[in-house]
């Protein structure tokens, strides 16, 4: 059994604390008026060396409506901020309940002794998705700007959008939010249930149960998550489209996904908690980080390159806004989440140590919080980004509850299933 | 690799009490035995079909491109179909040894080496249709880059037909090379076991001196999980650049950004369809039965059905997403091929595609032989038509309404087609009669942990210990 130690339980609950309030300034500091911003703006200005040119009359119109333009994306700055970091750690915790399914119906020998881990880890969906909709109801009712299309008054003027209504109107949003969440979180609550009860019992029926469960989930998700991207991000650039996009965001959170489960093992191997665990399956689990981290890449070059490509002005906005505004994060996570993981995890005795994994890991992890940013930010904030306080703030808040329900769950049963048919197998997995 | 304990769950990969020796003479029997009537039939057949085929692609070249059933309007149609068909299927041989290597999966042994042989005839009808397609293929080798006396005059690296020349060429090569090195082993027990001097002589040529020491073993298992390695990315990139052909265009039905995916979705759906085909043939005629067991043939087509599910996912985001897009050329590419002059085409292939690979939810349809044979054949009817649809819908129809028009094949399209089906089938059958056509050195590796005799040998221990207990 673990005992949710307490030096974890602090940072989980320090973080939370300096998450919210991180969160609270970024609200706080928010400019409420225009004129705000106007002053906000001229010392931008002041910093740049550039000079504050005095409006003509003739200007002042298309000034005033660049202002509130400017102050919709100020003010959604710390919607996004708490938005991207909450969509994030969610579907991290989504990923990992995912690679869980996979592992089972794929009857792998080599992961049994690591489902206890995932199943824990994977708590974290539950109060991850109530946060989650709670935001998507906020959005809905008027409390902030993500999502242009809720705006009347923009969908008025904008025929674009008026031919998404019939998918995109608040209703149906929400709803589709709704079958979303509550069946991942079905799985995940029956896949524990099922799993405890053969650990108690050793009736392999309950294995079976479990079995047909998760081929269920798996095409009830890949179904899901490409229909709650396109709502839940894509939809932010209402007039963009991308065919590719819910399997591209997919790639991205799978791979931080396994990422945090090597960095759970290691935690806990650490504490000297997991007994069967040996350098193999922490060599599996970087093997899964390199190569869901290649394919990323490929997912990422392939929807980028083929607008770039083609070049058609409708769709290839979205990237040239991004390198415009976006330059050195756009680029940059290609380091994060390519080239260091690739470079790093390629040695084969690298991924068996704990250190190695854990740089690449950090990597990973921060490179695609900067992919779900870079989603997100630039339809919300537009030019008017950057990362400071309160998207880190943001950030830690959720780690922090990540933390906090994960281990609290991994710490109410004991560490090993019991009666897995492959655990044996797992336990002597030597590669 | 993974230790000799196996769970009690998982079931045989070798029927039957087997040793190491029996495996030797079942692999063996069909290369040292001669062929019956039967194999002469079939393989006339095919010698006929692939010289009809060769007839066709002579007739082309000698005549004109003119002799197909191309206009102005469609300049692609059954020789990139065909083309992108073939590549497809070979995709399931590189997956089969690669991934599945990578993957661990112990049922590959059985099939990878046929499933090779398959990757490496399919890619060599493919690449067949680039050239013929060609005005003037007597000029391909301008598609080199190589120095020339036009002021070096060079290629531009821009157009992913170029990109293909690579891929393809790239893929065979490395499946070539991926296939022969794990023919060594194999060769050289042929060549240890052959009587005449003939067949010594010639398998001592093709084995290459391999004796099989320990050091020679490591790096043979080294070189395999390098090229597995190696192989992956090469077959995810092949389709993905055989995808782009399309995908990099500006017509509306072609440039979607999931096709590079989507594209290697369908390739493993109608590769693993391809290799179901042939082995269930083959498992029956070369007695193979022990080793390509119902077993593997259920795991094919789960795999079958995971990726025509991830096909059909594919489909139905395509749809969405041409509604989505407001773009009424994209609504209408989608609305043409549902409701238009090539319906059928659609339709056929949403039946084939989307629909028969959901029925291998049900266990006894996935554990039957002849239902299996038969959605395999399903399967690449569904996916060359998958392929027609996206290539010749999208361009009978897009933007300019006075160009549109039909599509009709003449002879010599269908000609140059039958001929590959019928030139892979004579490579096939005279592969299948002088070829280990299972990889016998590795199914020996498995014997003692999956074999049916030594899992039930270890079970029986097992219970009398307990009751020693």
């Amino acid at each position: 059994m673990y005992t949710f130690s307490k030096n974890l339980k602090t940072l989980a609950i320090v973080l939370m604390a300096l998450g919210i309030i991180g969160i609270a300034y970024g609200f706080f500091n928010a400019p409420k008026t225009t004129a705000e911003v106007e002053q906000i703006l001229t010392e931008q200005a002041h910093h740049d060396g550039g000079e504050h040119h005095s409006v003509s009359e003739a200007d002042h119109d298309a000034h005033q409506k660049h202002l509130e333009h400017v102050l919709t994306q100020m003010q959604n700055k710390p919607w996004t901020a708490v938005y991207v970091a909450c969509i994030f750690v969610m579907l991290i915790s989504l990923g990992i309940l995912v690679f869980y399914a996979l592992n089972y119906a794929s009857a792998a020998g080599w992961s049994p002794v690591l489902f206890r881990v995932m199943e824990g880890l994977s708590a974290y969906l539950l109060p991850g998705s109530i946060i989650f909709f709670i935001l998507l109801l906020v959005s809905s009712f008027g409390g902030n700007h993500l999502f242009i299309w809720m705006d009347p008054a923009i969908v008025e003027h904008d025929v674009i959008i008026q031919n998404k209504t019939g998918y995109l109107n608040v209703p149906f949003f929400l709803i589709r939010a709704i079958i979303f969440l509550v069946g991942w979180n079905l799985y995940r609550v029956y896949a524990r249930k099922q799993s405890l009860k053969l650990d108690e019992t050793g009736d392999l029926s309950y294995h079976k149960k479990l079995f047909k469960a998760t081929a269920v989930f798996l095409v009830f998700f890949i179904v899901t998550e490409s229909i709650s991207s396109w709502d839940w991000i894509m939809s932010i650039d209402t007039h963009w489209y991308s065919t590719l996009f819910g399997w591209y965001v997919f790639a991205s959170f799978i791979v931080t996904a396994i990422t945090v489960i090597a960095f759970a093992t290691l935690y806990l191997k650490s504490k000297g908690y997991l007994e069967h665990v040996n350098t193999s399956h922490i060599h599996d689990l970087g093997k899964f980080m390199f190569g869901f981290s290649i394919f990323w890449t490929y997912l990422w070059f392939s929807q980028f390159m083929l607008q770039w490509y083609s070049n058609i002005p409708e769709e290839v906005t979205y990237f040239i806004f991004r390198i415009q505004e976006y330059n050195v994060p756009f680029f940059g996570m290609l380091l994060l989440n390519f080239v260091l993981p690739v470079l790093l995890l390629m040695n084969s005795d690298f991924k068996r140590l704990g250190w190695i994994i854990s740089m690449a890991g950090v990597s990973i992890v921060f490179g695609h919080y900067i992919d779900f940013y870079l989603m997100i930010s630039p339809g919300t904030v537009g030019g008017s980004w950057s990362i400071g306080i309160t998207e880190i703030a943001a950030l830690m808040f959720f780690a922090g509850l990540f933390i906090f329900a994960g281990f609290t769950s991994i710490s109410k049963v004991p560490l090993l299933v019991k009666n897995n048919p492959l655990i044996e197998e797992s336990k002597h997995f030597h590669y | 690799m993974s230790s000799h304990y196996e769970a009690p769950i998982r079931k045989p990969l070798v029927i039957g009490e087997k040793s190491y020796h029996d495996i030797t003479v079942d692999v063996a029997r069909p290369v040292e035995g001669r062929a019956n009537k039967l194999w002469w039939t079939v393989f006339t057949i095919a010698l006929v079909a692939f010289l009809w085929g060769v007839a066709s692609m002579a007739y082309t070249i000698g005549t004109g491109i003119g002799t197909w059933g191309l206009n102005k309007t469609i300049g692609w149609a059954w020789d990139i179909t065909n083309f992108v068909w073939w590549v497809g299927i070979g995709h399931a041989g590189t997956l089969i040894s690669a991934v599945l290597l990578l993957f661990r999966q112990k049922w590959r042994m059985a099939i990878n080496r046929s499933a090779e042989a398959m990757t490496i005839f399919s890619v060599v009808q493919a690449g067949l249709f680039p050239i013929i397609h060609m005005g003037r293929p007597w000029l391909a080798y301008w598609v080199l880059p190589i120095p020339n006396q036009f002021g070096s005059l060079w290629v531009n690296f821009n157009s992913p037909l170029l990109w293909d020349v690579f891929a393809i060429s790239t893929y065979l090569s490395v499946s070539l090379v991926f296939w022969w090195t794990g023919l060594l082993p194999d060769f050289a027990m042929l060549r240890d076991r052959a009587i005449t001097p003939f067949t010594k002589r010639v398998y001592s040529i093709l084995s290459f001196g391999w004796s099989g020491r320990v050091k020679d073993w490591q790096r043979f298992e080294e070189v395999s999980l390098v090229l597995a390695g190696l192989a992956t990315p090469l077959v995810l990139s092949v389709h993905t650049i055989v995808s782009f052909d399309f995908a990099t265009s500006v017509i509306p039905g072609w440039h979607t950004t999931i096709f590079p995916p989507y594209f290697v979705a369908g390739a493993v759906f109608s590769g693993f369809a391809m290799v179901n085909t042939l082995l269930i043939i083959m498992r029956k005629v070369s007695n193979l039965e022990d080793y390509i067991t119902i077993q593997h043939i259920e795991l094919m087509n789960m795999i079958c059905m995971i990726t025509g599910s991830i096909v059909g996912v594919a489909y139905i985001t395509e749809l969405w997403v041409a509604w989505y897009s407001g773009v009424e050329y994209e609504q209408y590419a989608f609305l043409n091929r549902a409701s238009g002059p090539y319906w059928w085409s659609y339709w056929l292939m949403m039946t084939c595609n989307v629909i028969s690979p959901q029925v291998m939810w049900i266990k006894k349809i996935r554990t039957n032989i002849m239902a299996s044979f038969i959605i395999s054949l399903v399967i690449n009817v569904g996916m060359w038509f998958e392929r027609f649809v996206i290539i010749v819908t999208s361009l009978h129809r897009d933007y300019l309404p006075s160009s549109w028009t039909m599509f009709q094949p003449t002879f010599v399209d269908a000609g140059i087609y039958v001929g590959t089906i019928g030139f892979f089938f004579v490579l096939f059958l005279l592969y299948s009669r002088s070829f280990p056509v299972i990889a016998q050195a590795e199914v020996k590796t498995i014997l003692k942990s999956s074999g049916e005799f030594y899992k039930k040998a270890r079970d029986n221990k097992e219970n009398h210990q307990s009751l020693n207990h």
